[in-house]
């Protein structure tokens, strides 16, 4: 069985200077309430690992905007224009890595393997300071394994196993990041018994979730339009 | 419906001539999103959409959105029946694993190697890649849609990129507002030019040496 905390206890240990990844895209699958918790508790100099920075004013975002973050590593950051700001400044330290190649890093790490071999950014900026591999006459880029302390997620469903049904296009990064992180939280929508969730119908398996916390903030936060 | 708007839609109607039937399409954010509502109705196109579905389907209604079925864009959308859902692990394993058949980008340059560069302005604009590099190495078709030349008239289709590449040497097709130029192992080659324009203009607006078909379309 694994705890179902209070949104507060669940992010109590992550302290300044840690680093978190957050799962979603665009905002959808954003587990607002952790981040929420996150803000309130007033964790700074993050280094925070995630798809993209949303918006301003939604989800993942918010850690931007409130100056939490010391280091980000993310695929876009064009929708929030605080974040190319800070990038810009110097006040925040960013790390571009192409989309693919981010899932790719966390899955390795998650996976137990020393890296990923990537034909994405050959000949690009993405491969400088990289070792290039010839493989079958082909080359790839050596991307190494990107793990981190925290990863917060976001689940309609989750067992107290720790099981987790993700949802249409909410998946997206969160499958990797729970399982490359040191201690992962999951937001769930709903809590149920084992057995209450259909095995077939498990996203991520428990076997990564260490807490669970029942979603304060509703799905309806995320931005429509 | 202003000149430009006349454009742009000449573009994405004749990208949306070049799929054939049971291909899987990436459109990226912006003008080749609009080739979605061109797609033959007499064809089963399927779209890829990074975030995590093959099904993309219109806009959803007004009411009738889901918080968590949205596009690459974060808006909220549809899935058609056969859809599917997965995560950003397997979204990219189809992309970079030469699943997906086509994925039509835009452009800021291309050159006459197939180089393209469409993430970033050094200094101006840093969006990030997002999954434009993966796309353009791992689809089996890149086709960029652009216009032509800059706001300022400036050719886009160069001898060489100057802005930082999304990718080297994978681009396949490029069509603009006045040319559908095919890139092969002996350099560009001008297929199409559209109805309003001439070969004399579309050299004229284009850095890069173009090689005129034998046979000239036009669109």
């Amino acid at each position: 069985m694994k705890p179902v905390l209070t949104p507060e206890k669940a992010v109590e240990n992550i302290k300044d200077g840690a680093s978190v990844m957050v799962g979603g895209f665009m905002s959808c699958g954003n587990p607002f309430t952790l981040i929420d918790a996150l803000i309130n508790k007033g964790s700074k100099n993050l280094t925070l690992i995630t798809s993209d920075t949303g918006y301003p004013e939604v989800g993942v975002g918010r850690l931007i905007c409130r100056n939490r973050v010391e280091k980000l590593i993310a695929s876009h950051i064009g929708t929030n224009p605080e974040s190319g700001r800070k990038m810009n400044s110097g006040e925040m330290k960013v790390t571009l890595v192409p989309q693919g190649t981010l899932a790719e890093r966390i899955r390795a790490k998650g996976a137990g393997l020393g890296g990923a071999l990537t034909p994405t950014g050959i000949g690009t900026d993405v491969e400088k300071g990289k070792q290039k591999l010839s493989i079958e006459g082909k080359d790839y880029l050596l991307e190494l394994p990107l793990g981190a302390d925290f990863a917060l997620i976001k689940a309609a469903v989750c067992d107290t196993y720790g099981n987790c049904f993700l949802p249409m296009s909410a998946k997206n990064s969160a499958v990797v990041m729970a399982m490359a992180a040191d201690y992962v939280v999951v937001e769930a929508d709903k809590i149920v018994e084992p057995g209450g969730l259909d095995p077939e119908k498990v996203t991520i398996p428990g076997v990564f979730i260490s807490a669970i916390v029942k979603a304060v903030l509703p799905a309806s936060n995320l931005r429509l339009k | 419906m202003d000149q430009k708007e006349i454009k742009r839609i000449r573009i994405v109607k004749r990208i949306a001539q070049e799929f054939p039937d049971g291909a899987i399409v990436n459109l990226g954010i912006g003008l080749p999103t609009q080739v979605a509502d061109y797609l033959p109705k007499d064809k089963t196109i399927l779209l890829h959409s990074e975030n995590g579905f093959i099904g993309l389907g219109p806009k959803a209604a007004e009411g009738s959105e889901i918080p968590c079925l949205v596009n690459a864009g974060g808006q909220p959308v549809t899935i058609v029946p056969g859809g599917c859902f997965f995560d950003s692990f397997t979204s990219f394993s189809i992309i970079r694993g030469g699943h997906v058949d086509y994925t039509v980008l835009g452009g800021l340059e291309v050159d006459e190697a197939g180089n393209l560069a469409n993430y970033m302005i050094p200094g101006k604009m840093v969006p990030g890649m997002g999954g434009a590099m993966d796309l353009v190495v791992g689809a089996k078709n890149v086709i960029v849609s652009m216009e032509h030349v800059t706001k300022n008239g400036e050719p886009k289709i160069l001898k060489k990129c100057s802005l930082p590449l999304t990718a080297k040497g994978e681009v396949d097709l490029i069509v603009t507002d006045m040319a559908f130029i095919r890139v092969t192992k002996k350099g560009l080659i001008l297929e199409e030019i559209a109805e309003d324009t001439t070969v004399e203009e579309v050299i004229k607006n284009t850095d890069a040496k173009l090689h005129v078909a034998g046979k000239l379309g036009r669109f």
